[in-house]
Protein backbone atom coordinates (compact mmCIF):
# COMPACT_ATOMS: atom_id res chain seq x y z
CA UNK A 1 0.00 0.00 0.00
CA UNK A 2 1.22 3.32 -1.21
CA UNK A 3 0.27 6.91 0.87
CA UNK A 4 -1.64 9.21 -1.08
CA UNK A 5 -1.36 11.94 1.35
CA UNK A 6 2.84 13.08 0.07
CA UNK A 7 3.42 15.91 -2.00
CA UNK A 8 3.47 14.22 -5.75
CA UNK A 9 4.92 15.54 -8.40
CA UNK A 10 2.93 15.44 -11.80
CA UNK A 11 4.85 14.86 -14.77
CA UNK A 12 3.38 16.15 -17.73
CA UNK A 13 2.73 13.33 -20.85
CA UNK A 14 5.23 14.04 -23.99
CA UNK A 15 2.81 14.29 -26.96
CA UNK A 16 5.82 13.02 -29.54
CA UNK A 17 3.37 12.91 -32.28
CA UNK A 18 2.43 16.50 -31.52
CA UNK A 19 6.19 17.22 -31.47
CA UNK A 20 7.40 15.29 -35.23
CA UNK A 21 4.35 17.20 -36.64
CA UNK A 22 5.70 20.25 -35.85
CA UNK A 23 9.23 19.36 -36.70
CA UNK A 24 8.02 18.55 -40.45
CA UNK A 25 5.95 21.45 -40.76
CA UNK A 26 9.18 23.78 -40.26
CA UNK A 27 11.40 22.20 -42.61
CA UNK A 28 8.34 22.19 -44.86
CA UNK A 29 8.04 25.90 -44.38
CA UNK A 30 11.73 26.25 -44.55
CA UNK A 31 12.03 24.46 -47.97
CA UNK A 32 9.24 26.95 -49.46
CA UNK A 33 10.81 29.91 -48.08
CA UNK A 34 13.85 29.10 -49.50
CA UNK A 35 12.35 27.63 -52.92
CA UNK A 36 11.08 31.24 -53.01
CA UNK A 37 14.83 33.04 -52.16
CA UNK A 38 16.53 31.35 -54.83
CA UNK A 39 14.00 30.94 -57.25
CA UNK A 40 13.80 33.81 -60.63
CA UNK A 41 12.17 36.41 -58.54
CA UNK A 42 13.06 39.72 -58.64
CA UNK A 43 11.80 40.87 -55.69
CA UNK A 44 13.20 44.23 -56.22
CA UNK A 45 11.03 44.56 -59.30
CA UNK A 46 8.14 43.87 -56.64
CA UNK A 47 8.68 46.67 -54.58
CA UNK A 48 9.54 48.62 -57.40
CA UNK A 49 6.24 47.61 -58.76
CA UNK A 50 3.56 47.68 -55.76
CA UNK A 51 3.52 51.80 -55.63
CA UNK A 52 3.18 52.52 -59.68
CA UNK A 53 0.32 54.42 -60.50
CA UNK A 54 -1.10 51.83 -62.97
CA UNK A 55 -1.08 49.70 -59.84
CA UNK A 56 -3.08 52.20 -57.27
CA UNK A 57 -5.59 53.03 -60.09
CA UNK A 58 -6.19 49.22 -60.50
CA UNK A 59 -6.62 48.75 -56.61
CA UNK A 60 -8.64 51.72 -56.53
CA UNK A 61 -10.80 50.24 -59.00
CA UNK A 62 -11.06 46.83 -57.28
CA UNK A 63 -12.52 48.53 -54.47
CA UNK A 64 -14.93 50.65 -55.64
CA UNK A 65 -15.79 47.75 -57.75
CA UNK A 66 -16.21 45.44 -54.80
CA UNK A 67 -18.31 48.04 -53.01
CA UNK A 68 -20.43 48.91 -55.26
CA UNK A 69 -20.71 45.79 -56.46
CA UNK A 70 -22.02 44.31 -53.22
CA UNK A 71 -24.51 47.27 -52.15
CA UNK A 72 -26.14 46.58 -55.38
CA UNK A 73 -26.30 42.59 -54.06
CA UNK A 74 -27.14 43.53 -50.92
CA UNK A 75 -29.72 45.78 -51.48
CA UNK A 76 -31.19 43.04 -54.33
CA UNK A 77 -31.14 40.51 -51.60
CA UNK A 78 -32.96 42.27 -49.33
CA UNK A 79 -35.40 43.10 -51.68
CA UNK A 80 -35.76 39.42 -52.81
CA UNK A 81 -35.79 37.89 -49.53
CA UNK A 82 -38.61 39.63 -48.81
CA UNK A 83 -40.57 38.68 -52.16
CA UNK A 84 -39.52 35.25 -51.17
CA UNK A 85 -41.33 35.08 -47.69
CA UNK A 86 -44.73 36.82 -49.34
CA UNK A 87 -47.75 34.80 -49.16
CA UNK A 88 -48.08 36.25 -52.58
CA UNK A 89 -46.84 33.29 -55.26
CA UNK A 90 -46.03 35.19 -58.17
CA UNK A 91 -43.92 37.77 -55.54
CA UNK A 92 -42.60 34.41 -53.83
CA UNK A 93 -41.99 32.20 -57.04
CA UNK A 94 -40.08 35.16 -58.73
CA UNK A 95 -37.65 35.17 -56.17
CA UNK A 96 -37.31 31.41 -56.20
CA UNK A 97 -36.61 31.76 -60.07
CA UNK A 98 -33.97 34.84 -59.59
CA UNK A 99 -31.95 33.13 -57.23
CA UNK A 100 -32.13 29.41 -59.11
CA UNK A 101 -30.81 31.19 -61.96
CA UNK A 102 -28.11 33.28 -60.71
CA UNK A 103 -26.27 30.94 -58.70
CA UNK A 104 -26.50 28.71 -60.89
CA UNK A 105 -24.98 30.51 -63.68
CA UNK A 106 -21.31 31.13 -63.37
CA UNK A 107 -20.30 34.76 -62.25
CA UNK A 108 -17.67 34.55 -65.62
CA UNK A 109 -20.42 33.85 -67.72
CA UNK A 110 -22.56 35.79 -66.97
CA UNK A 111 -19.73 39.26 -66.93
CA UNK A 112 -19.55 37.60 -70.64
CA UNK A 113 -23.22 37.97 -70.83
CA UNK A 114 -23.71 41.41 -69.95
CA UNK A 115 -20.75 42.75 -71.89
CA UNK A 116 -21.63 41.10 -74.75
CA UNK A 117 -25.39 42.16 -74.69
CA UNK A 118 -25.09 44.73 -77.44
CA UNK A 119 -25.77 41.55 -79.75
CA UNK A 120 -28.89 40.99 -78.03
CA UNK A 121 -30.19 44.15 -77.71
CA UNK A 122 -28.63 46.70 -80.05
CA UNK A 123 -30.14 49.27 -78.13
CA UNK A 124 -31.80 49.79 -74.84
CA UNK A 125 -34.11 52.33 -73.91
CA UNK A 126 -37.97 53.12 -73.68
CA UNK A 127 -39.10 52.97 -77.11
CA UNK A 128 -40.27 56.69 -78.09
CA UNK A 129 -38.65 58.22 -75.37
CA UNK A 130 -35.33 57.76 -75.79
CA UNK A 131 -32.70 55.25 -76.33
CA UNK A 132 -29.15 54.23 -76.17
CA UNK A 133 -26.48 52.21 -78.36
CA UNK A 134 -26.04 49.10 -75.78
CA UNK A 135 -22.28 49.42 -76.55
CA UNK A 136 -21.72 52.60 -75.49
CA UNK A 137 -24.10 52.32 -72.26
CA UNK A 138 -22.52 48.81 -71.89
CA UNK A 139 -18.96 49.63 -70.33
CA UNK A 140 -16.85 47.08 -68.92
CA UNK A 141 -17.51 48.64 -65.94
CA UNK A 142 -21.46 48.65 -65.90
CA UNK A 143 -21.12 45.45 -67.40
CA UNK A 144 -18.97 44.10 -63.88
CA UNK A 145 -20.84 45.98 -62.24
CA UNK A 146 -24.39 44.35 -63.10
CA UNK A 147 -22.81 41.01 -63.39
CA UNK A 148 -20.98 40.63 -60.18
CA UNK A 149 -24.09 42.82 -58.28
CA UNK A 150 -26.94 40.90 -59.85
CA UNK A 151 -25.53 37.36 -59.12
CA UNK A 152 -23.91 38.39 -55.43
CA UNK A 153 -27.85 39.11 -54.92
CA UNK A 154 -28.94 36.01 -55.75
CA UNK A 155 -27.09 34.73 -52.77
CA UNK A 156 -27.47 37.26 -50.84
CA UNK A 157 -30.90 37.03 -50.65
CA UNK A 158 -30.46 33.52 -49.33
CA UNK A 159 -28.62 34.95 -46.12
CA UNK A 160 -30.89 37.79 -45.29
CA UNK A 161 -33.91 35.18 -45.84
CA UNK A 162 -32.19 33.42 -43.13
CA UNK A 163 -31.16 36.19 -40.79
CA UNK A 164 -35.81 37.17 -40.78
CA UNK A 165 -36.20 33.33 -40.56
CA UNK A 166 -34.36 33.48 -37.07
CA UNK A 167 -36.12 36.33 -35.40
CA UNK A 168 -38.39 34.73 -33.02
CA UNK A 169 -41.98 35.65 -34.15
CA UNK A 170 -42.55 36.71 -30.94
CA UNK A 171 -40.68 39.84 -31.69
CA UNK A 172 -43.39 40.43 -34.93
CA UNK A 173 -46.48 40.03 -32.58
CA UNK A 174 -44.44 42.64 -29.72
CA UNK A 175 -43.54 45.05 -32.68
CA UNK A 176 -46.93 44.98 -33.97
CA UNK A 177 -48.45 45.21 -30.43
CA UNK A 178 -46.58 48.74 -30.17
CA UNK A 179 -48.55 49.73 -33.34
CA UNK A 180 -45.83 49.17 -36.17
CA UNK A 181 -46.65 49.11 -39.83
CA UNK A 182 -45.10 45.95 -41.23
CA UNK A 183 -42.36 48.58 -42.90
CA UNK A 184 -41.12 49.88 -39.57
CA UNK A 185 -41.05 47.04 -37.70
CA UNK A 186 -38.89 45.02 -40.40
CA UNK A 187 -36.57 48.03 -40.31
CA UNK A 188 -36.22 48.71 -36.32
CA UNK A 189 -37.14 45.36 -34.91
CA UNK A 190 -36.50 42.48 -36.92
CA UNK A 191 -33.49 43.89 -39.35
CA UNK A 192 -31.36 44.76 -36.70
CA UNK A 193 -31.72 41.26 -35.23
CA UNK A 194 -31.28 39.62 -38.53
CA UNK A 195 -28.20 41.43 -38.63
CA UNK A 196 -26.58 39.27 -36.17
CA UNK A 197 -27.11 36.74 -38.28
CA UNK A 198 -26.82 38.03 -41.54
CA UNK A 199 -23.18 39.52 -40.98
CA UNK A 200 -21.09 37.27 -40.89
CA UNK A 201 -21.66 35.21 -43.86
CA UNK A 202 -22.05 38.76 -45.96
CA UNK A 203 -18.61 39.84 -44.30
CA UNK A 204 -17.31 36.41 -46.23
CA UNK A 205 -18.91 36.85 -49.24
CA UNK A 206 -17.38 40.67 -49.49
CA UNK A 207 -14.42 38.96 -49.54
CA UNK A 208 -15.09 36.31 -51.96
CA UNK A 209 -16.24 39.50 -53.95
CA UNK A 210 -13.28 41.14 -53.51
CA UNK A 211 -11.50 38.64 -55.36
CA UNK A 212 -14.28 37.88 -57.87
CA UNK A 213 -13.73 41.42 -59.50
CA UNK A 214 -10.35 40.19 -61.01
CA UNK A 215 -12.99 38.12 -63.29
CA UNK A 216 -13.63 41.60 -64.71
CA UNK A 217 -10.35 41.93 -66.44
CA UNK A 218 -11.83 39.00 -69.03
CA UNK A 219 -13.94 41.83 -70.01
CA UNK A 220 -11.58 44.98 -70.04
CA UNK A 221 -11.98 46.11 -66.75
CA UNK A 222 -9.47 47.84 -65.50
CA UNK A 223 -9.31 46.35 -61.90
CA UNK A 224 -5.79 45.51 -60.25
CA UNK A 225 -5.05 42.05 -61.92
CA UNK A 226 -5.64 43.51 -65.71
CA UNK A 227 -3.06 46.48 -64.62
CA UNK A 228 -0.77 44.14 -63.64
CA UNK A 229 -1.66 41.82 -66.81
CA UNK A 230 -1.00 45.11 -68.81
CA UNK A 231 2.15 45.85 -67.04
CA UNK A 232 3.45 42.24 -67.40
CA UNK A 233 2.52 42.27 -71.18
CA UNK A 234 5.04 45.43 -71.49
CA UNK A 235 8.07 43.86 -69.29
CA UNK A 236 8.07 40.35 -69.06
CA UNK A 237 7.93 40.79 -65.21
CA UNK A 238 4.93 37.87 -64.98
CA UNK A 239 5.38 36.47 -61.50
CA UNK A 240 6.50 39.79 -59.90
CA UNK A 241 4.08 41.68 -60.93
CA UNK A 242 1.31 38.85 -59.98
CA UNK A 243 2.84 38.77 -56.44
CA UNK A 244 2.36 42.51 -56.69
CA UNK A 245 -1.39 42.12 -57.12
CA UNK A 246 -1.40 38.97 -54.53
CA UNK A 247 -0.14 41.49 -51.72
CA UNK A 248 -2.60 44.05 -52.49
CA UNK A 249 -5.24 41.96 -52.27
CA UNK A 250 -4.13 40.09 -49.09
CA UNK A 251 -3.85 43.72 -47.28
CA UNK A 252 -7.65 44.43 -49.08
CA UNK A 253 -9.18 41.24 -47.30
CA UNK A 254 -6.87 41.79 -43.89
CA UNK A 255 -8.58 45.53 -43.42
CA UNK A 256 -11.73 43.70 -44.06
CA UNK A 257 -11.63 40.91 -41.93
CA UNK A 258 -11.14 43.59 -39.13
CA UNK A 259 -13.98 45.37 -39.81
CA UNK A 260 -16.22 42.76 -40.37
CA UNK A 261 -15.12 41.55 -36.59
CA UNK A 262 -16.67 45.11 -35.60
CA UNK A 263 -19.58 45.34 -37.01
CA UNK A 264 -20.47 42.03 -35.96
CA UNK A 265 -19.71 42.92 -32.35
CA UNK A 266 -21.83 46.28 -33.00
CA UNK A 267 -24.50 43.68 -33.87
CA UNK A 268 -24.47 41.16 -30.80
CA UNK A 269 -25.05 43.76 -28.62
CA UNK A 270 -27.55 42.57 -26.11
CA UNK A 271 -27.62 39.18 -27.29
CA UNK A 272 -23.83 38.47 -26.53
CA UNK A 273 -22.92 40.83 -24.18
CA UNK A 274 -22.68 39.08 -21.28
CA UNK A 275 -20.77 36.43 -22.64
CA UNK A 276 -18.50 38.58 -24.33
CA UNK A 277 -15.04 39.75 -22.86
CA UNK B 1 -77.05 34.40 -20.33
CA UNK B 2 -74.31 36.70 -20.66
CA UNK B 3 -75.35 36.28 -24.28
CA UNK B 4 -78.53 37.82 -23.88
CA UNK B 5 -76.55 40.77 -21.96
CA UNK B 6 -74.48 41.72 -24.59
CA UNK B 7 -77.28 41.58 -27.05
CA UNK B 8 -79.36 44.08 -25.21
CA UNK B 9 -75.76 46.05 -24.52
CA UNK B 10 -75.31 46.11 -28.04
CA UNK B 11 -78.83 47.30 -29.33
CA UNK B 12 -78.51 49.88 -27.10
CA UNK B 13 -74.90 51.47 -28.06
CA UNK B 14 -75.47 50.86 -31.80
CA UNK B 15 -75.49 54.06 -33.86
CA UNK B 16 -75.98 54.65 -37.78
CA UNK B 17 -72.08 54.28 -38.58
CA UNK B 18 -71.76 50.61 -38.38
CA UNK B 19 -68.34 50.43 -37.50
CA UNK B 20 -68.56 52.87 -34.48
CA UNK B 21 -70.26 52.48 -31.02
CA UNK B 22 -72.24 55.78 -29.40
CA UNK B 23 -70.63 56.91 -26.24
CA UNK B 24 -71.07 55.15 -23.11
CA UNK B 25 -70.42 52.24 -25.21
CA UNK B 26 -68.05 49.51 -23.03
CA UNK B 27 -64.43 49.78 -23.90
CA UNK B 28 -64.46 45.97 -25.30
CA UNK B 29 -67.66 44.51 -26.54
CA UNK B 30 -67.37 40.97 -27.75
CA UNK B 31 -70.77 39.46 -30.00
CA UNK B 32 -70.72 36.11 -30.91
CA UNK B 33 -66.59 36.00 -31.88
CA UNK B 34 -65.70 32.93 -33.53
CA UNK B 35 -62.08 31.93 -34.46
CA UNK B 36 -61.77 28.94 -36.40
CA UNK B 37 -57.50 27.02 -37.56
CA UNK B 38 -59.02 24.97 -40.06
CA UNK B 39 -61.35 22.28 -38.88
CA UNK B 40 -60.87 23.51 -35.29
CA UNK B 41 -63.22 25.67 -33.62
CA UNK B 42 -60.94 27.47 -31.13
CA UNK B 43 -63.49 30.15 -29.99
CA UNK B 44 -67.23 29.25 -30.71
CA UNK B 45 -68.83 32.70 -30.06
CA UNK B 46 -67.92 34.60 -26.94
CA UNK B 47 -70.05 37.22 -26.08
CA UNK B 48 -68.60 40.44 -24.09
CA UNK B 49 -69.03 43.47 -22.81
CA UNK B 50 -66.08 44.88 -20.34
CA UNK B 51 -66.51 48.69 -19.36
CA UNK B 52 -64.00 50.84 -18.55
CA UNK B 53 -62.00 50.06 -15.38
CA UNK B 54 -62.63 46.83 -15.35
CA UNK B 55 -59.98 43.86 -14.56
CA UNK B 56 -61.74 40.72 -15.97
CA UNK B 57 -59.49 37.44 -15.11
CA UNK B 58 -60.35 34.58 -17.70
CA UNK B 59 -58.81 30.96 -16.21
CA UNK B 60 -59.43 27.93 -17.57
CA UNK B 61 -57.47 24.73 -18.97
CA UNK B 62 -55.20 25.24 -22.00
CA UNK B 63 -56.77 24.90 -25.63
CA UNK B 64 -59.89 26.45 -23.90
CA UNK B 65 -59.50 29.57 -26.30
CA UNK B 66 -58.34 32.09 -23.95
CA UNK B 67 -55.36 33.24 -25.15
CA UNK B 68 -56.77 33.02 -28.55
CA UNK B 69 -59.85 35.61 -27.54
CA UNK B 70 -56.85 37.77 -26.51
CA UNK B 71 -54.85 37.77 -29.45
CA UNK B 72 -58.39 38.57 -31.19
CA UNK B 73 -58.82 41.92 -29.93
CA UNK B 74 -55.95 43.52 -30.15
CA UNK B 75 -55.86 41.27 -34.13
CA UNK B 76 -52.37 39.21 -33.66
CA UNK B 77 -55.59 36.88 -34.65
CA UNK B 78 -58.32 37.55 -37.29
CA UNK B 79 -62.21 36.79 -35.73
CA UNK B 80 -64.23 34.61 -38.49
CA UNK B 81 -67.36 35.29 -36.81
CA UNK B 82 -69.01 37.63 -34.73
CA UNK B 83 -67.91 41.16 -34.00
CA UNK B 84 -65.59 43.32 -32.28
CA UNK B 85 -65.23 46.84 -31.26
CA UNK B 86 -63.04 48.09 -28.99
CA UNK B 87 -63.21 52.07 -27.67
CA UNK B 88 -66.45 51.68 -29.62
CA UNK B 89 -64.67 51.11 -32.72
CA UNK B 90 -65.28 48.37 -34.99
CA UNK B 91 -61.55 46.02 -34.62
CA UNK B 92 -60.31 45.16 -38.20
CA UNK B 93 -62.86 45.73 -40.36
CA UNK B 94 -64.76 48.25 -42.00
CA UNK B 95 -68.43 47.77 -42.59
CA UNK B 96 -70.71 48.72 -46.03
CA UNK B 97 -73.84 47.16 -46.23
CA UNK B 98 -73.44 43.35 -45.85
CA UNK B 99 -69.90 43.04 -46.28
CA UNK B 100 -67.06 43.36 -44.11
CA UNK B 101 -63.93 45.08 -45.77
CA UNK B 102 -60.32 43.70 -44.05
CA UNK B 103 -58.86 47.29 -43.05
CA UNK B 104 -54.82 47.87 -44.23
CA UNK B 105 -52.09 47.67 -42.44
CA UNK B 106 -51.84 51.25 -41.23
CA UNK B 107 -55.33 50.92 -39.82
CA UNK B 108 -54.99 48.15 -38.01
CA UNK B 109 -51.51 49.45 -36.94
CA UNK B 110 -53.36 52.55 -35.52
CA UNK B 111 -56.33 50.23 -33.90
CA UNK B 112 -53.52 48.55 -32.18
CA UNK B 113 -51.87 51.66 -30.61
CA UNK B 114 -54.39 51.67 -27.88
CA UNK B 115 -54.45 48.31 -26.47
CA UNK B 116 -51.04 47.20 -24.70
CA UNK B 117 -49.95 43.68 -24.52
CA UNK B 118 -47.62 41.91 -22.16
CA UNK B 119 -46.46 38.06 -23.62
CA UNK B 120 -46.05 34.99 -21.22
CA UNK B 121 -42.35 34.55 -23.01
CA UNK B 122 -41.83 39.12 -22.65
CA UNK B 123 -40.79 39.74 -26.11
CA UNK B 124 -38.73 42.50 -24.90
CA UNK B 125 -36.38 43.65 -28.56
CA UNK B 126 -33.37 41.94 -27.16
CA UNK B 127 -31.17 44.28 -29.46
CA UNK B 128 -32.28 47.50 -26.89
CA UNK B 129 -31.78 48.42 -23.37
CA UNK B 130 -34.49 48.32 -20.97
CA UNK B 131 -35.21 52.11 -21.46
CA UNK B 132 -34.73 51.85 -25.62
CA UNK B 133 -37.09 49.12 -25.11
CA UNK B 134 -40.12 51.33 -23.67
CA UNK B 135 -38.91 54.72 -25.80
CA UNK B 136 -39.15 53.22 -28.63
CA UNK B 137 -43.06 53.16 -29.30
CA UNK B 138 -43.87 56.19 -28.12
CA UNK B 139 -40.96 58.10 -31.12
CA UNK B 140 -41.47 55.64 -33.53
CA UNK B 141 -45.23 55.05 -33.37
CA UNK B 142 -46.22 58.14 -31.40
CA UNK B 143 -43.95 60.39 -32.76
CA UNK B 144 -43.15 61.86 -29.46
CA UNK B 145 -39.93 63.57 -29.04
CA UNK B 146 -36.96 61.22 -27.77
CA UNK B 147 -36.21 64.23 -24.70
CA UNK B 148 -39.78 63.67 -23.68
CA UNK B 149 -40.11 59.83 -24.74
CA UNK B 150 -37.16 59.20 -22.10
CA UNK B 151 -38.31 61.04 -19.52
CA UNK B 152 -41.39 59.48 -19.34
CA UNK B 153 -39.66 56.13 -19.96
CA UNK B 154 -37.62 56.91 -16.80
CA UNK B 155 -40.00 57.29 -14.70
CA UNK B 156 -42.28 53.99 -15.64
CA UNK B 157 -39.01 52.46 -14.92
CA UNK B 158 -39.30 53.80 -11.32
CA UNK B 159 -42.37 52.76 -11.15
CA UNK B 160 -41.75 49.11 -11.80
CA UNK B 161 -38.99 49.36 -9.46
CA UNK B 162 -36.22 49.18 -12.12
CA UNK B 163 -34.86 52.07 -12.51
CA UNK B 164 -31.21 51.49 -12.10
CA UNK B 165 -31.56 49.38 -14.93
CA UNK B 166 -31.91 51.37 -17.46
CA UNK B 167 -28.98 50.31 -19.55
CA UNK B 168 -29.30 47.01 -19.24
CA UNK B 169 -30.00 44.07 -21.94
CA UNK B 170 -32.89 42.29 -21.69
CA UNK B 171 -30.33 39.30 -21.46
CA UNK B 172 -28.86 40.58 -17.92
CA UNK B 173 -32.13 40.81 -16.64
CA UNK B 174 -33.91 38.06 -14.48
CA UNK B 175 -37.37 36.95 -15.79
CA UNK B 176 -39.62 39.37 -13.41
CA UNK B 177 -37.32 41.85 -14.39
CA UNK B 178 -37.95 41.65 -18.13
CA UNK B 179 -41.91 41.51 -17.62
CA UNK B 180 -41.82 44.57 -15.30
CA UNK B 181 -40.13 45.95 -18.20
CA UNK B 182 -42.52 44.45 -20.84
CA UNK B 183 -45.45 45.81 -18.91
CA UNK B 184 -44.03 49.44 -18.99
CA UNK B 185 -42.82 49.32 -22.24
CA UNK B 186 -46.64 48.51 -23.38
CA UNK B 187 -47.84 51.64 -20.57
CA UNK B 188 -45.63 53.88 -22.42
CA UNK B 189 -47.93 53.64 -25.15
CA UNK B 190 -50.83 55.18 -22.93
CA UNK B 191 -53.13 52.36 -23.63
CA UNK B 192 -56.63 52.46 -22.82
CA UNK B 193 -56.96 48.75 -22.22
CA UNK B 194 -53.77 46.32 -21.16
CA UNK B 195 -53.88 42.56 -21.93
CA UNK B 196 -51.85 40.02 -20.02
CA UNK B 197 -51.04 36.65 -21.79
CA UNK B 198 -50.39 34.79 -18.73
CA UNK B 199 -48.06 37.17 -17.86
CA UNK B 200 -46.49 34.75 -14.49
CA UNK B 201 -46.52 31.10 -16.82
CA UNK B 202 -42.46 31.60 -17.64
CA UNK B 203 -41.70 32.85 -14.52
CA UNK B 204 -39.55 31.06 -11.63
CA UNK B 205 -41.99 30.48 -8.83
CA UNK B 206 -39.97 33.13 -6.61
CA UNK B 207 -40.33 36.13 -9.46
CA UNK B 208 -44.12 35.76 -9.87
CA UNK B 209 -45.04 37.85 -6.71
CA UNK B 210 -42.84 41.02 -7.98
CA UNK B 211 -44.68 41.11 -11.79
CA UNK B 212 -47.89 40.23 -9.65
CA UNK B 213 -47.93 43.17 -7.75
CA UNK B 214 -47.14 45.96 -10.45
CA UNK B 215 -50.08 44.56 -11.92
CA UNK B 216 -52.04 44.91 -8.43
CA UNK B 217 -50.72 48.78 -8.29
CA UNK B 218 -51.52 49.04 -12.50
CA UNK B 219 -55.35 47.68 -11.15
CA UNK B 220 -55.80 50.22 -8.51
CA UNK B 221 -54.96 53.21 -11.28
CA UNK B 222 -58.30 52.08 -12.71
CA UNK B 223 -56.33 50.60 -15.77
CA UNK B 224 -58.76 48.56 -18.02
CA UNK B 225 -57.04 45.08 -17.91
CA UNK B 226 -57.71 41.90 -19.00
CA UNK B 227 -55.63 39.47 -17.58
CA UNK B 228 -55.25 35.47 -18.98
CA UNK B 229 -53.81 33.99 -16.06
CA UNK B 230 -53.30 30.34 -13.69
CA UNK B 231 -52.82 32.67 -10.12
CA UNK B 232 -55.81 32.23 -8.99
CA UNK B 233 -55.12 33.96 -5.81
CA UNK B 234 -54.85 37.20 -8.18
CA UNK B 235 -57.78 36.62 -10.03
CA UNK B 236 -59.78 36.71 -6.52
CA UNK B 237 -57.79 39.65 -5.08
CA UNK B 238 -57.45 42.05 -8.10
CA UNK B 239 -59.89 40.50 -10.19
CA UNK B 240 -63.18 42.75 -10.65
CA UNK B 241 -64.52 39.96 -12.35
CA UNK B 242 -63.94 36.25 -13.47
CA UNK B 243 -64.46 34.14 -16.36
CA UNK B 244 -63.98 30.72 -17.05
CA UNK B 245 -63.56 29.41 -20.77
CA UNK B 246 -63.78 25.68 -21.30
CA UNK B 247 -63.81 24.90 -25.32
CA UNK B 248 -64.07 28.14 -26.99
CA UNK B 249 -66.87 29.44 -24.75
CA UNK B 250 -67.34 31.56 -21.63
CA UNK B 251 -69.13 28.40 -19.12
CA UNK B 252 -69.09 30.77 -15.90
CA UNK B 253 -68.52 35.01 -16.06
CA UNK B 254 -69.23 36.09 -12.17
CA UNK B 255 -67.64 38.15 -9.32
CA UNK B 256 -64.44 36.16 -8.34
CA UNK B 257 -65.76 34.99 -4.77
CA UNK B 258 -69.28 33.20 -6.86
CA UNK B 259 -66.95 31.75 -9.76
CA UNK B 260 -63.91 30.55 -7.75
CA UNK B 261 -65.62 29.36 -4.03
CA UNK B 262 -68.65 28.87 -4.86
CA UNK B 263 -69.27 27.93 -8.88
CA UNK B 264 -72.43 27.17 -10.63
CA UNK B 265 -71.13 24.96 -13.02
CA UNK B 266 -69.93 21.53 -12.71
CA UNK B 267 -67.08 21.90 -15.28
CA UNK B 268 -65.84 25.11 -13.35
CA UNK B 269 -65.81 23.29 -9.99
CA UNK B 270 -63.55 20.38 -11.78
CA UNK B 271 -61.20 23.24 -12.91
CA UNK B 272 -60.39 24.98 -9.67
CA UNK B 273 -60.19 21.62 -8.20
CA UNK B 274 -57.61 20.72 -10.25
CA UNK B 275 -55.57 23.41 -10.35
CA UNK B 276 -56.01 24.16 -6.33
CA UNK B 277 -54.49 20.67 -5.50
Amino acid sequence: MIAESENLVIVPRRHIGRIIGAAIVCLALAAIVRAFAVGQIEWNYVAEFLTVEAILKGLVNTIVMAILAMLLGIALGVVFAVMRLSANPVLSMTAVGYIWFFRAVPALLQLLLWFNLALVFPTIGIPGLFAFKTVDVMTPFVAALLGLGIQQGAFTAEVVRAGLLSVDNGQYEAAQTLGMTRLKLLRRIIMPQAMRVIVPPIGNEFIGMVKLTSLASVIQFAEILHSAQNIYYANSRVIELLIVAAIWYLVVVTVLSLVQGRIEAYYARGVAAPARR
Amino acid sequence: MSEILSQATLSTVRTADPDHLAAGAPLVLAQKVEKHFGPLKVLKGIDLAIPKGEVLCIIGPSGSGKSTFLRCINQLERIDGGALWVSGERVGYHRAGNKLYELDDAAIARQRRSIGMVFQRFNLFPHLTALQNIVEGPVQVLGEPAAEATARALALLERVGLAEKRDAYPSQLSGGQQQRVAIARSLAMRPELLLFDEPTSALDPELVSEVLKVMRDLAETGMTMICVTHELGFARDVGHRVAFMDQGQIVELGAPHSVLIDPREARTRAFINAVRH
